[in-house]
């Protein structure tokens, strides 16, 4: 099943390659991974998307918690969260395609924030599925360069990683 | 007052209360280096391979419980050090492995003995950390020693730029450290000890199960009362051997892949497994398919990430073993003891039946030399009281399964990582932490040649260390297992071209013993022991053939073991 993992972790070099290591060296997928420093430049905010099994995923947060530079983590799969990922990408959209690719776009809540004579470069959040159905929908256009963010995730209501 | 950062490191050893740094200089570290000469608190001992450094500390912090520490150069010196570093790791010994940088101007621009240390290290480390400001050396080390002494102990490595070792700073230790990413949990869940000490009473088939767990959190006498008290049947793994007294009823002897026929029939059946800070390795649990297939068990273990792992637990326990075990105790209180309960009887019955097997048997009137027969008149020589290390492969079991330890921390090998040329350099750490101690090196002919340069670290440090090398001129677990399972097609296990081991032993100015009849072997180990003064080499020509048993193959269940 999938999880995803919510982990913070002290902001120092080597901290990020101590979690890829761990998931290398144990043989654990990750789907993707996104890390950054906090409003805490001290802190760096994690979100790891990974699967498995129950006892895989059971490990995975064991052995997270035993890293020393992890401070706290939580699995937010169970509970109700809130989940966003970002995509840029970048369609060939000469004169026939622009207006199909314009209204795509709108119908997707997304933007389009470069444009030249034959691209269009569009910004879009959700999760991922939506930003799965956005690249389908754009299936009779060319598609010059996906670049996406990997998932973040932040719980609902008051609970959280602090 | 203000030091050099080489002067930091040396007198942040000294506010640890560190006696002993094993190290090798070289160019990244000479700024230490010289700090050392200048000083006499700390003293340094020279090995003869980085290898060798971490395996001393290594058995010098087994045998003692402070943590050992390695000094060594960048590069070719931190990669030599790196088997000694994971050695540590698998057995979660606590060990502090300083490895000089090169300047950081030159870091990532292949320099001259530049490796990353730090990256190479990083699967093998509880943690480490490279100190990349003259001021960050004293709260590292103090943070380092932390790490590495509590929770589930394991080695640290500090990185070290020359440049910073050069640079001066005011130098104050700190008196404490606290780390918000690193809290170990120390007392065990009440509730939790409470509902297992019920499973525990209403058990009719009990097993205790303890490991390396228990001689590291130094729990041994909590052990020995809670074992006591509940008068059930207990087995030490490879790694817990001398955490309770082996010639003690209870003890039915080591589990696992060569355990004996009682305490693997009993793990078998039992229906209530207690597990002591053991982590359910392979090599004690077979085929987990079939593993304990009627019980319900127990963990108690210092790491959270050990529960779980392999075998499903009905209760964990997460703490302290010490800590842990003197709440079982006194929650088990003046509960009565489950003595007496006919159920209790006829599993000591059914145990003692098993046991009189004789699993461990062999052949005594053999006219070749029997590698058992050595540990055995081992044992009687040294009274059973000696450190006893060893190195890795058939040698190894027969030491952990004859000697009979009968107190923790004198029984050291490499458990996890199986290192073969540990036992010698171990030894000598043991020895210096130990000056007055009887200490005993079992090796073979094969690990033996993988750290026999320590021999010259003996001399120089004039450490009587007795090797005992079972000759049988084969790589012997290795050829027992082309015998069993690959149609004696011996490959590369046989060695040729053997050195005069008592020539070569006694070219570094220690003793060589030559032994080749049965009637000789007593006199050998009396008489090395009598050199108080010298080192010896015991080169026992022992059976080719001989064969580890009890034996469970690759694959099979604990109930499946091959017997003599």
């Amino acid at each position: 099943m999938r999880h995803i993992i919510s982990i913070l972790l002290e902001n120092e070099s080597g901290a990020l390659s101590r979690v890829a290591g761990l998931f290398s060296a144990r043989a654990y997928n990750i789907e993707s991974l996104s890390v950054a420093p906090t409003d805490d430049p001290s802190l760096s905010r994690m979100t790891i998307v990974t699967t498995g099994t129950d006892e895989i995923i059971e490990q995975i947060n064991k052995q997270l918690n035993k890293l020393v530079d992890v401070v706290k983590l939580i699995d937010m799969t169970g509970d109700v969260h809130i989940e966003r990922e970002l995509m840029l990408i970048k369609v060939h959209a000469s004169d026939g395609e622009r207006d199909e690719v314009k209204r795509l776009v709108d119908i997707f809540h997304g933007r389009i924030i470069d444009v030249t004579d034959t691209t269009y470069t569009i910004e879009i959040t959700g999760k991922g599925d939506k930003l799965d159905a956005f690249v389908q929908a754009l299936s009779s256009i060319a598609i010059h360069e996906v670049v996406r963010s990997g998932l973040i995730g932040i719980s609902r209501g008051e609970k959280g990683l602090i | 007052m203000e030091l050099t950062g080489a002067d930091i490191v040396i007198q942040s050893l000294k506010s640890e209360g560190v006696e002993y740094v094993f190290g090798y200089p070289g160019g990244a570290v000479l700024h230490i280096y010289d700090a050392f000469f200048k000083q006499d608190d700390v003293k340094h001992i020279l090995v003869r391979h980085e290898q060798g450094a971490t395996h001393a500390a290594d058995g010098y912090a087994r045998s003692t419980g402070k943590p050992g520490v390695v000094l060594v150069t960048s590069g070719p010196g931190a990669t030599n050090a790196v088997t000694g570093v994971a050695t540590a790791y698998m057995d979660s010994i606590p060990m502090i492995v300083i490895t000089g940088q090169v300047p950081k101007s030159l870091i990532g621009n292949d320099a001259f003995q530049e490796v990353d240390s730090v990256g190479i290290t990083r699967p093998i480390v509880k943690h480490n950390f490279l100190i990349k400001d003259v001021k960050d050396i004293a709260s590292t080390f103090k943070k380092a020693f932390y790490v590495a002494t509590t929770g589930r102990p394991g080695p640290v490595v500090i990185d070290i730029p020359k440049d910073i070792t050069a640079e001066k700073h005011e130098f104050s230790y700190p008196a404490e450290i606290k780390m918000r990413s690193y809290n170990p949990t120390v007392k065990g869940h009440i509730g939790q000890i409470k509902r297992a000490a019920e499973l525990i009473l209403s058990a009719e088939r009990p097993m205790i199960y303890t490991g390396g767990g228990v001689i590291l959190g130094n729990a041994s006498e909590q052990l020995t009362t809670f074992t006591r008290k509940l008068g059930y049947p207990i087995t030490n793994t490879l790694m817990g051997l001398g955490a309770y007294p082996a010639d003690d009823k209870q003890f039915v002897g080591m589990l696992g892949m060569h355990g004996t026929y009682e305490a693997n029939m009993g793990m078998h059946q039992c229906d209530v497994l207690i597990a002591i800070g053991a982590r359910f390795d392979d090599r004690v649990t077979g085929n987990l398919e079939k593993f304990c297939p009627d019980a319900r068990i127990i963990h108690i273990d210092v790491d959270p990430a050990s529960i779980s792992k392999n075998v499903k637990v009905d209760i964990p326990i997460v703490g302290e073993v010490s800590q842990v075990l003197d709440d079982f105790n006194r929650v088990l209180g003046d509960m009565s003891k489950n003595d007496g309960s006919p159920a209790l009887d006829k599993w000591w019955a059914q145990i003692d039946e098993w046991r009189s097997q004789d699993c461990l048997k062999y052949d005594r009137d053999s006219e070749l030399i029997k590698p058992q027969y050595v540990i055995e008149q081992l044992h009687e020589v040294t009274k059973g009281d000696a450190f006893v290390t060893s190195d890795v492969g058939q040698h190894q079991m027969w030491a952990a399964q004859y000697y009979g330890f009968n107190k923790p921390r004198r029984w050291i090998n490499s458990g996890g990582l199986g290192t073969m040329g540990f036992g010698l350099p171990a030894a000598l750490g043991v020895q210096l932490a130990h000056p007055d101690a009887q200490v005993a090196c079992i090796t073979g002919e094969a690990s033996f040649q993988m750290c026999l340069q320590e021999l010259s670290t003996a001399k120089q440090y004039r450490l009587p260390v007795k090797i005992l090398c079972l000759n049988n001129q084969y790589m012997g677990m290795v050829r027992q297992w082309q015998e069993f399972f690959y149609e004696k097609r011996y490959a590369m296990s046989y060695v040729e071209a053997l050195p005069d081991f008592c020539a070569l032993a006694e070219s570094y100015g220690h003793v060589g013993i030559q032994i080749e009849k049965p009637s000789d072997v007593r006199g050998a180990i009396e008489e090395a022991f009598a050199r108080k003064d010298d080192a010896v080499f015991l080169n026992f020509m022992t059976d080719k053939s001989e064969n580890v048993y009890p034996m469970i193959p690759a694959g099979a269940g604990l109930n499946e073991m091959i017997l003599v």
